[in-house]
């Protein structure tokens, strides 16, 4: 069995495949948590009214994803109760060892934003409500109610600033995820100072098309008309990173087989053979060209909202589909060649196991259920919903 | 049950005391062991060594001795695919094309499994940590568990490492595995814990044929020094700037 899996010559300690799908879940996760913000950004900072409705849902997505960043990697280390020592203990040179403070950080702004961007309404509710809800609101109110049109204002400035503060640390959250594999020369498929960029575009995108696929969901959950300029404003956004996305992408290939260095044939192999379907089927041809020409046809067809609506919708979820792929032949696809450049390897899934595929589709369904929560206690749907009519 | 919050305080108090107590003992009886076992104390000074490893390629007869000794020594499972060190056999055929392999890592030897006729060239290359002078291991080591001895040994704390294997996907040469038991990342340790007493790494030993060699850098006399002195040598991968200390004499440009 174990003989059908190698090809060539893969060095003695390589038989084991070390990160698995887990790992492919973590930068899928930051990068759906870095996007989602980015696109509230576009309101809160670049100021396009146009994104308003999802401006604050874009928030809660974020934070429901973020909470869940960490397990897959928590679930992963042999040693998970040292896991804070990456805090305490930090080793500089080490990429990894920002995660903690990143991480930290970014749950700070994020929080903080939540916070600011519904404190009027938070206020509102702990007024307006008896019992445990008021006492839930009036702590999350901080017991200050102050909702005068001045101090409002001061909110709006201080959200704007933190935003401001948000998009690079999103930005960084993000791009040091694609250093962990970027900075490691001993794999060539990793190994290029294009992988952080790489992965904060894909990363933009999917976030965005997550958010699209969560709005469209929720208004037909609570059957409510879609603001179709927002929509629109979003495949618009989605379309411009895809093509940052797609070039990036390609110019790393590119490069890679133009300069033909001496890992070319291993790296060959691995887009021929390893990975050739997830590779040019699913993250470019799926992922990326069709729902670049779908999202095309959608920004310049005339009325017909509801085919636009639908096209916009199979474009996003091909776009989440296909970062997956992304992150899948990035993590995997490195550990598919062996560091000899003489074979490779196959990483075999399996279901039930701490690594396997099912605490990954666990943690994937988490964030689910954390939004569901979070906008029961904050809802969102005034933005969504008053916009529209 | 009929316990008063008294004698419930009383207990529970009692648990956590005595818990704590015998941790903390536990662990100084821990800690002063290993320390006694795996840091220069003693007569040892880390400061006077500085260890190198000369691999002469031209000896090596694929015996896989070195490979059994190293398991045997450092309580490396025999039945998982790990290994600290390794032979890798290459065999050109006469059609041009390369065949490598190291079956369980040489352990059980070489089968002839291609006709001597068909094969136009063949040689053996031992494998080991290279305990690089700019380890790319320990760079990556997010919490910094492992580390570089100031004799030059990379060594891992195993009471320290988060088992995150960030350093496994960073060396270069598959010298580094995830040890199943401890639930951390394993590797060559040049036997530190006999080369600290005088002796060598038992795959210098086993070496029937004197393919392994180890010595002290910082001694002008040594066996490596001479072999530096006078042999054309070369490391694996010099172009990734991690600077082995495990020196090739006879590298094939097959290696890598």
């Amino acid at each position: 069995m174990m003989e059908n899996l190698i090809w060539g010559y893969i060095y003695p300690n390589e038989a084991e495949i070390q990160w698995s799908i887990l790992i492919v879940l973590y930068p899928y996760i930051t990068g759906l948590v870095a996007g989602a913000f980015i696109a509230s950004s576009l309101y809160h900072v670049f100021g396009k009214k146009e994104v308003k409705p999802v401006a604050r849902f874009a928030l809660l997505t974020a934070l429901s994803f973020l909470l869940v960043a960490m397990m897959p990697l928590l679930a992963h280390l042999g040693h998970p109760e040292r896991g804070i020592e990456i805090m305490f203990t930090p080793h500089l040179t080490s990429a990894m060892s920002g995660f903690g403070y990143i991480y930290s950080f970014y749950l700070i702004v994020v929080v903080l934003e939540i916070w600011l961007s519904f404190r009027e309404d938070i206020v509102k509710l702990a007024l307006n409500s008896k019992g445990w809800k008021e006492l839930l609101y009036s702590a999350l109110a901080l017991f200050s109610y102050d909702i005068s049109e001045k101090a409002l204002h001061d909110d709006e400035k201080l959200a704007k600033k933190l935003a401001i503060i948000g998009i690079p640390s999103a930005a960084f959250l993000h791009g040091y995820v694609g250093f962990i594999f970027g900075g490691i020369k001993a794999n060539p498929w990793w190994s290029t100072p294009l992988m952080p960029l790489i992965f904060l575009m894909s990363a933009i995108v999917s976030g965005i098309a997550l958010l699209i696929l969560l709005y469209i969901a929720s208004m037909k959950l609570r059957k409510h008309a879609i603001d179709h300029k927002c929509l629109q404003s979003l495949a618009h956004y989605l379309w411009i990173f895809l093509i940052l996305d797609v070039v990036l992408e390609l110019l790393e290939i590119i490069s890679m087989k133009y300069e033909s260095l001496e890992e070319i044939e291993i790296i060959n192999r691995l887009l021929s053979e390893k990975i050739a379907f997830t590779f040019y089927g699913v993250q470019l041809t799926m992922g990326i060209f069709i729902p670049f020409i779908l999202l095309l046809l959608a920004g310049i067809m005339k009325n017909r909202q509801t085919l636009k609506m639908i096209m916009i919708s199979v474009s996003s979820i091909l776009v989440v589909i296909g970062v997956f792929a992304m992150r899948w032949n990035v993590v995997i696809g490195g550990q598919e060649i062996s560091k000899s450049l003489s074979g490779t390897l196959t990483y075999v899934p399996v279901f039930f196991s701490r690594e396997g595929v099912l605490p990954a589709i666990i943690i994937l369904v988490i964030p689910f259920i954390i939004l569901r929560v979070v906008t029961y206690i904050l809802p969102p749907w005034k933005d969504m919903e008053e916009e529209s009519e | 049950m009929d316990i008063s919050r008294r004698e419930f305080t009383k207990f529970g108090c009692r648990v956590i005391i005595g818990a704590a107590a015998g941790t903390a003992i536990i662990e100084s009886i821990v800690t002063n062991s290993s320390a006694s076992e795996n840091s220069p104390a003693g007569e040892y000074d880390w400061n006077e060594h500085y260890w190198g490893y000369v691999v002469d390629t031209r000896k090596c007869i694929g015996c896989g001795r070195c490979a059994n000794a190293c398991k045997l020594e450092n309580d490396v499972p025999f039945d998982e695919p790990v290994y600290r060190t390794w032979v890798e056999r290459y065999r050109t055929l006469k059609d041009g094309e390369v065949k490598i392999d190291s079956p369980n890592g040489s352990i059980d030897g070489f089968i002839d499994d291609i006709p001597a006729e068909d094969i136009k060239k063949a040689f053996y290359v031992p494998k080991i940590c290279n305990h690089c002078d700019n380890p790319p291991c320990v760079q990556v080591c997010p919490v910094g568990a492992t580390y570089e001895t100031r004799d030059g040994v990379v060594l891992v704390d195993y009471d320290y490492c988060i088992g995150c294997r960030y350093c496994i996907q960073g060396c270069p040469y598959g010298a580094r595995y995830f040890n199943s038991e401890k639930k951390t990342a394993d590797k060559c340790t040049w036997c530190y814990h006999r080369i600290t007493k005088g002796l060598l790494p038992a795959c210098v030993q086993a070496c029937p044929v004197g393919a392994r060699k180890f010595g002290d850098l910082k001694d002008p006399d040594s066996i490596i020094n001479k072999i530096l002195d006078e042999e054309r040598i070369n490391v694996l991968k010099p172009d990734l700037g991690t600077k082995p200390k495990v020196y090739y004499i006879g590298l094939d440009r097959e290696v890598r």
